[in-house]
């Protein structure tokens, strides 16, 4: 049975983000021949709609206009409810982002549907679509069915991979619509990430409360150095954001940014199941801890049990001799 | 003013992951022996947020929330301790095995219900689920403004200001009254009630609604009838990791033989 998907877009000045055509390449799929839409809000959507065709839409919904560039979620839920009227898809899927955690459940209440947010996998048969997400901190996973339609669904990065599909045109509809905010914003402050950033790095350093102190980090910053900051970022746990050794954006875990790398090493890293719901993608883990019982050897392909003091300066030494 | 709190009763969410079981058949966790439910984390983050503006304007009236079974009194109390003024628990057979749309409506019907409400806290998500949906259900189903992830909320002169939590950033928002806003850890740790606390929570008063005390709700829209998401498998991942544990009679010598290992593994 074919289906009719609408993606909720994200762009920056560089293009479509990485997720957005991931979730376009999915949609593909599952639409089993059925329409692939996507919808992109603010100035500069109708120039960045071109290369979502070549990711499997067929046809972009846009408002090129300045006053949808800012993110305001009330506002923008205007904007898709109208977008939805017109194209009336089965299913509508977001970045679990900070535009889709927002507006993924503002769309699915308005249009008296449901959302499951940050899936992992989404399926699709004549019965409709089922999603898969994890919960209880990432001990578990949930799979779930709609009775009610628009299924709606926000996505983690990474979930379905992006492709082209050898298509590159497609239909451009510049919608005109206008809308207000209860919300008004004061104050935004992006966190400067320079370099590296902590999702795109093949191999993630990350610290927790067992570091003793935000000197701890100034150690894990050398590691990182010797292997090249243009390879290795650095995240924290949780315990060591909230103790104000190292900032919030660069917090991993359920409720902080998830990390896929290459290489993941957990120091002073308990490894309880809301962190490791995070960086669990990782190709390889490496735990050291002083606790050779602590959760995250459990997840490890290797583990050192010691001091982090001694281990982290060995290391160091290690990788320069090497 | 008055301000609801919603509160939930959950599993432990630090019940160590030997002990974290599910029954496949049933499609529910298994409650782990000797570790009692707890009100959800950011829950008591909410109610500490409420009781700061209250501490700071004075005048205002807390009702904390709770849908669930009667065990779920034990939360609302924690949160009366912590100083709200009044309890509301919400139960009946009807309710059970909704969803968080139908969370969010019962929700909403309480609070508009109540009347006078002036601002509704809640946790950012619900540390079972981890959904993080009913806030925003309920601003949606009663039409007020809402700001997710909250660090840092003022009331003053009928607006509220938050201070949101990006993923790349930081966010100030100010809007009018009724309001919702979910609230996150970075606000910091919930007061610790006093023994005094404790028991002057014991005698303060919980009102009991069931379905029959909404006049505006049928049995078919709430619970098992009237949820529009259906849970239909509840798993655990398969971990097929083995660690090895690097051994040696120094710091120096386990590093050396990590780093070979990366080497051979060419990750470094
Ligand atoms: C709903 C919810 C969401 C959450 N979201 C997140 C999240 O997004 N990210 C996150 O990280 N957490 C999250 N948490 C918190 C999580 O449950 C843990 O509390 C947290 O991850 C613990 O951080 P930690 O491992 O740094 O600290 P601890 O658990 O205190 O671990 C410290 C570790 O360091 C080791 N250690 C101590 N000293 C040394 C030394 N000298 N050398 C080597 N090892 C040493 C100890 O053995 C211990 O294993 C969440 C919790 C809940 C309930
Ligand atoms: N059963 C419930 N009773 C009271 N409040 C709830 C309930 N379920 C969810 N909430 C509130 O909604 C927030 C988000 O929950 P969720 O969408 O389930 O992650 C929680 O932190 C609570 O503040």
């Amino acid at each position: 049975m074919t289906k009719n998907i609408l993606v909720v877009g994200e762009f920056n000045q560089d293009g479509l983000s990485e997720t957005t055509a991931e979730l376009l390449t999915g949609a593909s799929s599952l639409s089993s021949g059925g329409s692939v839409s996507i919808v992109l809000l603010g100035a500069g959507s109708q120039e960045k709609a071109q290369s979502s065709f070549s990711y499997g839409a067929t046809k972009a919904y846009t408002i090129d206009n300045e006053s949808f560039s800012e993110f305001l979620p009330d506002k923008w839920a205007i904007a898709v409810n109208d977008i939805y009227e017109k194209e009336k898809p089965d299913l509508i899927l977001l970045e679990q982002s900070t535009v889709g955690r927002d507006l993924g459940p503002r769309l699915a209440f308005k249009l008296n549907s449901a959302v499951a947010m940050d899936c992992v996998s989404i399926e699709s048969d004549d019965a409709g679509f089922k999603a898969t997400r994890p919960c209880f901190g990432g001990n578990a996973r949930a799979t779930y069915s709609y009775s009610a339609s628009p299924a709606v669904a926000t996505v983690r990065a990474k979930s379905f991979e992006a492709k082209t599909q050898g298509n590159e045109n497609g239909e451009v509809v510049q919608i005109d619509l206008a809308a207000d905010s209860k919300v008004s914003v004061i104050n935004r402050e992006e966190v400067a990430t320079e370099g590296l950033k902590l999702t795109d790095a093949p191999i993630v350093l990350c610290g927790g409360r067992g570091l003793g102190g935000p000197e701890g980090f100034d150690m894990i910053q050398e590691l990182a150095n010797v292997i090249g900051t243009d390879k290795a970022a650095i995240g924290s746990s949780r315990a060591a954001c909230d103790l104000g050794w190292y900032p919030v954006a660069n917090q991993v875990g359920l409720t902080g940014k998830v990390v896929n790398p290459d290489l993941y090493v957990g120091i002073a890293v308990s490894g309880a199941s809301q962190h490791m719901a995070g960086c669990s993608g990782s190709k390889s883990i490496i735990a050291i801890n002083k606790d050779p019982e602590a959760n995250m050897f459990k997840s490890a392909r290797w583990g050192i049990v010691g001091d982090y003091k001694e281990v982290v300066p060995a290391l160091i030494e290690a990788i320069k001799s090497s | 003013m008055h301000f609801v709190i919603c509160a939930k009763q959950i599993p432990d969410p630090d019940t160590p992951p030997s002990a974290f079981k599910i029954d496949e058949t049933k499609n529910e966790v298994v409650p782990a022996p000797g570790i009692s439910p707890v009100l959800s984390q950011f829950d008591g983050i909410a109610a500490e947020a409420a009781l700061r503006i209250k501490e700071k304007v004075g005048d205002v009236k807390i009702t904390v929330i709770s849908l669930g079974k009667e065990s779920a009194q034990a939360a609302i109390k924690q949160v009366l301790a912590m100083g709200a003024d009044e309890g509301l628990l919400l139960e009946d057979d009807a309710f059970e095995n909704g969803d968080h749309y139908t969370t969010a409506l019962v929700l909403s019907e309480a609070i508009k219900k109540l009347g006078d409400v002036d601002a509704v806290f809640c946790g950012r998500q619900a540390a079972d689920w981890d959904m993080g949906q009913v806030g925003l259900g309920i601003a949606q189903l009663l039409e007020m403004p809402c700001a997710i992830i909250g660090k840092d909320v003022d009331i003053s002169d009928g607006k509220m200001t938050v201070q949101r939590v990006l993923l790349d950033g930081f966010e100030t928002v100010e809007m009018p009254l009724p309001a919702v806003v979910t609230v996150s850890n970075e606000l910091g740790e919930p007061r610790y009630p006093k023994l005094q606390q404790i028991m002057q929570a014991a005698k303060k008063t919980v009102n009991k609604w069931s379905l029959a005390d909404f006049e505006n709700l049928e049995a078919t829209q709430v619970g098992e009838q009237g949820r529009k998401l259906k849970l239909e498998k509840l798993f655990i991942p398969a971990s097929d990791s083995e660690v090895e544990i690097i051994e040696g009679e120094s710091a120096q010598e386990q590093a050396s033989a990590l780093v070979s290992r990366l080497k051979d593994a060419k990750i470094l």
